[in-house]
């Protein structure tokens, strides 16, 4: 009887969503079909926004300089903060995405930026529905005449990271924190592990992923667990999961200063992270950086739209050669040879004899 | 025990205090709080977009609350809403990309797997609390990790083909609505809200007016007086979490189906789920107050996106005000102390 009572419920739930379901087909999409996508009013009236994944705009990451992109484009050609020039939209979970993008065109909004593969298919989404608005993607590749798919050759950058990994290791172990396992990690991780074997063939290289771009104490477990079974040098692509790499990285050498122990840091110079202090001596985990330039791909993007030359449509990529990706401008950890090796890789990818890959196998 | 009067009244209160705090944090950060709470009725209500997305906000809440609400009415803390509602999510999504049916009988089919995924989901830590008296609060918490990495694997390698989202799921699996998005200006609001709505009702139906809801409840009252009166206390509680995890999954699909349209590498948790628990206790753990108090949350929430925008009063000022709000309802007893001070001094 009970049981019977229970199943009339569930069949209830079921028969709702049929009726409702069934009513689902009958309108027709009536998209605003103005199609004026690719071309901007006059210079003066200009607006940008960009809308960020979870991390927001203070995630020491990628989030973080492609709002100092920004900030530095309405600087240039001044706009002022705000609806009548620029803004960030943060997103607070993921259902968020969609909304922001809507309502960032909704204020008209010259050019949306999203910032983040996660947000591929909201943009791809309203780029369809909003024609009167042009979109970009920040690493990924997103369909549309009005959106612009904004990428970065990260293989070529972890490579050099790598060789400065492999040339600095003592124990030829070597370390890999990735966020989320995703094309777009595997490519940092592919990178890097070529760098390291062209310049250490015998190292081994352990590739780990945290499921998680904003968890610390993960990225803490996972650095504690590698640096405790030998490992000297970490580098992580994990955005906020990478602050608890630091933390245990700072950790292991404050208790023991002369501890070799490393972090390559990603996205930023991440100098300012890997500081410490220890028996009054001032020192630094982090052994360099790949610093990749959302900013200058956000205000390059910015300008061409302003101009009305906005590549809707187009995949750009920036690599070495468009000043997208480098190694960070701290270099206090590495020698002159490890540079003087690292400067001559990035010729030889420059010159195109060496090719990265960027998948791993 | 409060009396009826009470029971509404602390949570209106709570709330009410809880904005007139938020108004202070405002004032004291130097933001202009008229301004401010303007922007967020007027990003959440404000526009007939605004409104699809603040209704398709609250289907989900509706859902976790529930959820969380039939738990504690057993006398169990589901805080597994989250990883029940994940599954769902991907269960749903799953029956959405492998079958190809009619709608009528492919969206019922693909919702009710949302609700059989969550169920099983829950079921496991209902059957460990039932026979080997395993607290469902630990259990519950891990299987959420354990459902979030099992979903992003499954997303990955099973369903797609190393993608970092799943394939949409065709049109006679989809909850979406041409026609609400034509009404609210391409917002995202579906059909979920309506069988949420109904969920409510059959929430309501069950404990309220069936047997194994008296049952039920009884449990969560006293389970030796229930065992004593020839319950089978063990059995109600595997039943309680199963139907607790059916509206997690529930909420899940909606999502799966509706919001989104697909599944997708989550880099963390939604905190739908996590939400889920403050709308129960807001809601008073009954059917119309959870409905009520995932509409506050939907509001807030949504509105929260705008603010920034409209008057610069960051989105985390919310955060705030919930906060502040379940603090209230949480420490109800002070509030029912005061009102009762308050009638005596009034006499």
């Amino acid at each position: 009887m009970k049981k019977r009572k229970f199943g009339l419920a569930l069949s209830m739930v079921l028969a709702a969503g049929t009726i409702l379901g069934a009513c689902g087909s009958d309108d027709s999409e009536d998209t605003s079909t103005d199609s004026n996508a690719g071309g901007t009013e006059e210079e003066s009236d200009f607006t940008v926004s960009m809308v960020t994944d979870t991390g927001g705009i203070d995630d020491k990451s990628f989030n973080q300089s492609a709002w100092e992109g920004m900030q530095a484009f309405g600087e240039e050609n001044g706009l002022e903060e705000g609806v009548d020039g620029f803004k960030y939209f943060q997103s607070n979970n993921d259902a968020d995405y969609v909304t922001n993008i809507n309502t960032a065109a909704r204020n008209d909004f010259d050019l949306v930026f999203g910032i983040g593969f996660l947000l591929t298919e909201a943009i791809e989404q309203v780029a369809a529905q909003q024609t009167d608005t042009n979109f970009a993607i920040v690493d990924s590749v997103a369909e549309g005449d009005n959106v612009a798919s904004i990428t970065f050759k990260e293989h070529e950058g972890s490579f050099l990271v790598g060789v400065a990994a492999g040339l600095t290791t003592e124990s030829d172990k070597i370390g890999f924190v990735g966020g989320v396992e995703s094309d777009l990690i595997n490519k940092f991780a592919a990178g890097f592990k070529a760098g390291v074997e062209a310049v250490n063939p015998d190292a081994e290289i352990d590739i780990q992923f945290a499921g998680d771009f904003n968890n610390a104490s993960r990225g803490q477990q996972m650095a504690a667990a590698m640096y405790g079974s030998g490992a000297d040098v970490i580098y992580h692509a994990a955005g906020g999961t990478g602050n608890g790499v630091f933390t245990e990285a700072k950790n292991l050498k404050q208790q023991d200063p002369d501890r070799q122990v490393w972090v390559i840091g990603v996205d930023r110079d991440q100098a300012a992270e890997g500081a410490l202090e220890a028996d009054g001596e001032e020192l630094n985990v982090t052994l360099t950086s790949m610093v990749k330039r959302v900013d200058i791909a956000v205000q390059d993007v910015s300008k061409q739209a302003m101009d009305g030359e906005f590549p809707g449509g187009e995949v750009i990529e920036y690599g070495i050669e468009e000043d997208g990706i480098s190694i960070a401008e701290t270099q206090d950890n590495l020698s002159q040879e490890i540079l003087d090796e690292i400067e001559s890789y990035q010729q030889q990818i420059l010159d195109g004899e060496i090719e990265v890959p960027s998948t791993l196998e | 025990m409060f009396n009826r009067a009470q029971t509404i009244l602390i949570p209106v209160i709570s709330v009410a205090l809880g904005l007139l705090i938020g108004a202070v944090v405002m004032i004291v950060s130097g933001y202009n709080p008229i301004d401010g709470y303007g922007a967020l009725l007027k990003g959440s209500l404000g526009e007939t977009f605004y409104i699809g997305e603040t209704i398709r906000q609250i289907t989900p809440y509706i859902f976790a609350g529930l959820a969380v609400a039939f738990a504690f009415r057993t006398g169990l803390f589901n805080i597994g809403v989250e990883g029940q509602l994940l599954v769902g999510w991907i269960a749903s999504v799953w029956v959405g990309l492998a079958f190809d049916l009619p709608k009528i009988i492919h969206l019922p089919m693909a919702i009710a797997a949302g609700a059989i995924a969550g169920a099983l989901w829950a079921f496991i830590p209902g059957i460990l609390k039932a026979r080997l008296r395993v607290h469902e609060v630990i259990v519950t918490i891990m299987m959420n990790y354990i459902a979030l990495h099992l979903v992003n694997y499954l997303v990955r390698y099973v369903i797609s083909d190393e993608q970092n989202t799943t394939d949409r799921v065709p049109e006679s699996a989809s909850l979406k609505s041409p026609f609400f998005e034509a009404l609210t200006e391409f917002s995202t609001m579906h059909y979920g809200i309506f069988i949420a709505l109904a969920g409510a009702i059959i929430y309501f139906i069950i404990l309220e007016k069936t047997s194994t809801g008296f049952e039920l409840r009884s449990v969560g009252f006293n389970q030796n007086a229930s065992e004593y009166a020839g319950m089978n206390v063990n059995r109600n509680i595997v039943l309680s979490m199963v139907i607790s995890g059916a509206f997690a999954g529930l909420g899940g699909a909606m999502e799966g189906l509706g919001t989104f349209g697909y599944g997708f590498i989550h880099g963390a948790f939604s905190g739908v789920g996590f939400d889920g628990i403050a709308v129960a206790l807001l809601g008073g753990n009954v059917a119309i107050g959870v409905v009520l108090a995932a509409a506050l949350f939907g509001i807030l929430k949504q509105g929260a996106l705008i603010m920034p925008l409209e008057s610069g009063v960051p989105t985390e000022l919310v955060e705030i005000v919930i906060a502040i709000i379940i603090f209230f309802v949480a420490s109800s007893y002070i509030i029912a102390y005061l009102l009762q001070r308050f009638k005596k001094g009034a006499q």
